[in-house]
């Protein structure tokens, strides 16, 4: 059987770097209602969103930490020590060669101009907190799809800015949807009009590239009636020795038979904290669609909702959780149904190594009165080494009758029976393992575009490595 | 809610004389208790006193409507009037055929079939709790309240062996099987009384034991409080059975904390079935600690216009090649609610576990409400563990199968629920406690009928 080896030593080609950092802006490190007004200056927001973070930053002092359920990791993040804004100070840029070489060498390692190229309607990555390069298609500003950081979505278009922000994930949702509401900086915000349907998927990069730096971006997606959007965010980070918080806020809305799918792949550093709210509103007939895959980190919570607002609405969370050695996946998904006939899926899939954690987390809730709502959720956590962990704790509510809830969730190793009779075949345990590893999650990574699938794959044997042996 | 040690009449006056006042309810019934006992009962009282009340916001309350949990109405529970003993007495019909029987009312010992000459010849033990821990002091002090609870409810474990005076202890020798069940009747009778129903199972090594417990209240519509623990201890090789049967009335609040410990290549079963109570709360938890320990942890609860029933269940592996397998049915009707936190807990080096857990509700009406959190937490290695919980309503083809047939559609939805909930029932060795269950079963059928 598998041996046990928990020095995991992982390689990550994409995202072990960094170049020396020349900020113009920087809010210094801690938090007080100076650094929000410094945020606000620099930013030159309106009125209304000064109040916003001000208001939002008196929520976050009072909220206390969810530890009570949460990890107690969580206290291990001093508020006191992170920086939370940062700033080159460069507009966003429209064209690559506006765009600082340090920044394009980064992005250059990343792989994105030529996927931008060959496959991407646009590129918005966020280098820090500002937006630096931004481009859409042609093709797609014609068809009135608003594609720009959330900064100046909140300018340009306040009257669909506002209606939507903050409505999908109040600020007091928790401490940490409020200490993103304080001091978010950075994000996308994108308009799809109606019955526009954008062929190719919007695609946004993040790094962080600063240590101590917190990353408190805050996406808003509207897909207007009848409109469709798939967008895909990747994130990697350059390894650091001091915890680093990633705090982000996404909220999408889709109208009236839109369909939304956002797609995460995320390789943060294994001293980041990731804590991320994450939430869709589906109207009548719409559907959301999460895909989220989270590798790395130190502790990610994350638990993508859904709420089905509408008759016949959709929800639908796939999810793959890799936790590495030392690594705590604390991820999940949330549905809400709140109208007749909506229907819910969750997929979930976790892989624990060395002494590696994933978690399920999940909220069903179906209150009282509808009829002909339906959920599925499937849990399946593999384990690799004898000291790996993983729990699940879902909680369902169902009140009424006409409606079906099903949970199901199982917990299984690779088969040595497998193992063995691959290395008959002339493989080395560590590639039967991957083998393993890789068909377990399959039916998944498929759902993904093809390019993230590759890198997916391409991650996941990374974090194999030295696993076995 | 913000005065706790209001439970009983005779409550701790500003600075409580813990001493007294114990003495004073333990001297109501003319026992004479042995000191240890008093002294443990005592400092069971100041723990009490010093543990929070459990809030929502506690994981292991969530859900639970813990405004509830409102003791201050409840008074010390004393004998009964002769008369009402002997009604008492002739109410509680069980199985025809028993090993043996206790019966308490108010928590006072009422009366016993004593156990056969060969059984007892045997050294096989089943007495009140008041007689035991003095004729066999060493074996009951050994195992008497030596679990933790653990599930949420320390505080109500406190106050439950702060206020224990009766209950069961039945000891079981090594290699001795008893084929009969063992019966005990707890009946709630006076008003607003408060009882603290205690058992505790012995099984040595290679033993056979089966008990079932009725609780139960004489008026249907009386209010009372029933604190109870139940602790199995199942030796290498032993095989426990253990139901309680829980017919509360529909004013009753109720917790009971069962704790059981199952050892090498033991088998235990224990069932719950949740007939009565307004508020019936249940932590289960097993603890597997010998290897080929084998715990079935089953369940059935029938809610009822506004009954609420909380279970929170553990499957404790902490040893490896352990089994264990949990099932809990409920049907729902009215404005009735059901929590289920479970969790199945893998401990480091427990490899090669089995573990399973399964919830399964049935709404059937608008109004219920079920909220279900099946947990694992996977510590170890190689191992086979899997959870599922669903939610749903009666199936409209099989009902309209039964209609087809003439079957009204009352008596139909019983069938359907009936059949629903016999999975459960099924898993009982014994035919005879399968019938006297489902016979429970269908009385309170016939009351909602009515």
């Amino acid at each position: 059987m598998v041996k046990q080896n928990t020095t995991l030593d992982i390689e990550r080609n994409l995202g072990n770097f960094a170049y020396p950092e020349t900020h113009t802006h920087d809010a210094g490190v801690g938090l007080t209602e100076k650094t929000i007004h410094y945020i606000s200056d620099v930013k030159q927001d309106p009125d209304w969103v000064r109040e916003f973070r001000l208001k939002a930053y008196k929520t976050f002092m009072s909220k206390p930490m969810p530890t009570h359920w949460a990890s107690k990791d969580l206290e291990a993040i001093v508020f006191d020590n992170i920086r939370y804004y940062l700033s080159g100070g460069t507009q966003a840029k429209r064209t690559w060669e506006d765009v600082p070489e340090d920044v394009k060498r980064t992005f250059e390692r990343l792989g994105i101009p030529e996927q931008e190229r060959k496959f991407l309607a646009g590129v918005e990555a966020q280098f820090d907190s500002e937006a630096v390069y931004s481009n859409i298609k042609k093709a797609v500003g014609e068809q009135g799809v608003i594609f720009v950081g959330s900064a100046d979505g909140l300018k340009e278009h306040p009257e669909i800015f506002r209606k939507w922000f903050g409505k999908v994930i109040p600020t007091g949702d928790n401490k940490f949807s409020a200490l993103n509401s304080a001091v978010f900086s950075g994000g996308s915000f994108i308009y799809v009009p109606p019955g526009v349907k954008v062929k190719h998927p919007l695609q946004a990069y993040f790094r962080i590239n600063a240590e101590n730096f917190g990353q408190f971006e805050r996406t808003l997606i509207i897909c207007d009636e009848g409109a469709e959007l798939t967008y895909m965010e990747g994130c990697t980070a350059p390894k650091f020795n001091t915890a680093t918080l990633h705090s982000a806020v996404v909220e999408l809305v889709a109208l009236k038979g839109a369909k939304i799918q956002y797609i995460t792949v995320q390789n943060w550093s294994n001293n980041v904290f990731n804590l991320v709210t994450k939430r869709g509103l589906a109207h009548e007939e719409a559907e959301v669609k999460w895909i989220d895959c989270n590798i790395g980190s130190r502790l990610t919570m994350k638990y993508p909702g859904v709420v089905m607002k509408g008759r016949k609405a959709r929800g639908e969370v796939i999810s793959i959780a890799l936790a590495g050695d030392g690594q705590h996946q604390d991820t999940g998904a949330k549905m809400v149904h709140a109208a007749d006939e909506t229907t819910s899926n969750i997929i979930s899939k976790s892989i624990s190594i060395g002494t590696g954690r994933a978690t399920y987390r999940g909220l069903v809730h179906v209150p009282k009165h509808l009829k002909n709502c339906k959920n599925n959720t499937e849990c399946d956590a593999l384990l690799i080494n004898a000291n790996s962990r993983t729990d699940t704790y879902p909680a369902i509510t169902v009140r009424g009758t006409g409606n079906a809830v099903q949970h199901e969730a199982s917990v299984s190793q690779v088969s040595a029976e497998q193992i063995f009779y691959m290395q008959q075949r002339g493989l080395t345990e560590a590639q039967a393992m991957s083998l393993s590893v890789n068909g377990f999650v399959n039916d998944l990574v498929r759902q993904f575009p093809m390019e993230y699938s590759v890198e997916l794959k391409r991650l996941i044997e990374l974090e194999m490595e030295g696993s076995v042996g | 809610m913000s005065n706790p040690s209001a439970v009983l009449e005779a409550k701790p006056a500003v600075e409580p004389e813990t001493a007294a006042i114990l003495s004073g309810i333990q001297n109501r019934g003319d026992d004479k208790l042995p000191a240890w006992f008093t002294d443990q009962q005592r400092a069971a009282w100041t723990q009490f006193e010093s543990l929070p009340m459990p809030a929502r916001t506690d994981q292991a309350w969530r859900f639970s409507t813990v405004g509830a949990l409102d003791l201050a109405p409840f008074v010390a529970a004393r004998p009964l009037s002769e008369a009402d003993g002997r009604e008492v007495l002739e109410r509680s019909t069980g199985l025809d055929e028993t090993s043996g029987r206790l019966i308490f009312a108010d928590d006072h010992f009422l009366e016993r079939d004593a156990l056969s000459e060969k059984l007892r010849k045997a050294g096989v033990i089943f007495q009140p709790l008041e007689r035991a821990m003095i004729e066999h002091e060493e074996l009951f002090r050994r195992h008497f309240m030596s679990q933790p609870a653990t599930l949420g409810s320390a505080k109500f474990a406190a106050l439950h062996e702060a206020f224990v005076r009766s209950g069961t202890f039945l000891y079981v020798p090594r290699g001795v099987e008893v084929q009969l069940p063992l019966e005990t009747f707890h009946w709630l009778h006076a008003e607003n009384a408060a009882i603290f129903p205690h058992t505790l199972v012995v099984a040595e090594e290679l033993s056979k034991v089966t008990l079932i417990e009725h609780f139960r209240s004489t008026d249907r519509h009386r209010p009372g409080f029933a604190c109870g623990v139940n602790d199995l201890i199942v030796g290498a090789g032993a095989k426990v059975t253990y139901i309680c049967a829980q017919d509360w009335s529909d004013k009753t609040l109720s917790i009971q904390i069962n704790d059981t410990t199952v050892g090498r290549d033991a088998t235990a079963l224990n069932l719950h079935l949740g007939l009565g109570g307004k508020y019936s709360r249940l932590e289960s938890l097993s603890r597997l600690t010998g290897e080929g320990a084998h715990s079935d942890m089953l369940a059935v609860a029938i809610g009822d216009e506004t009954q609420e029933f909380d279970a929170r269940t553990l499957q404790d592996h902490a040893s490896p090649h352990t089994f264990s397998d949990l099932l809990f049915k409920n049907a729902l009707n009215g404005h009735s609610r059901i929590t289920f936190g479970g969790l199945i807990r893998v401990e480091p080096h427990a490899h090669f576990t089995d573990a399973y857990q399964k919830v399964r509700n049935l709404l059937l009406s608008d109004d219920a409400e079920a909220n279900s959190m099946p947990g694992l937490e996977i510590l170890a290695d190689n191992v086979k563990c899997s959870h599922g919980a669903t939610s749903g309503q009666i199936d409209e083809d099989e009902m309209f199968y039964l209609l087809a047939r003439g079957i009204p559609a009352s008596v139909a939805r019983q069938l359907l629920v009936g059949g629903f909930l016999n999975e459960v029932l099924e898993r009982l060795p014994d035919p005879v406690l399968v019938a006297k269950l489902e016979e429970l079963i269908a009385e309170k059928f016939a009351r909602r009928a009515r």
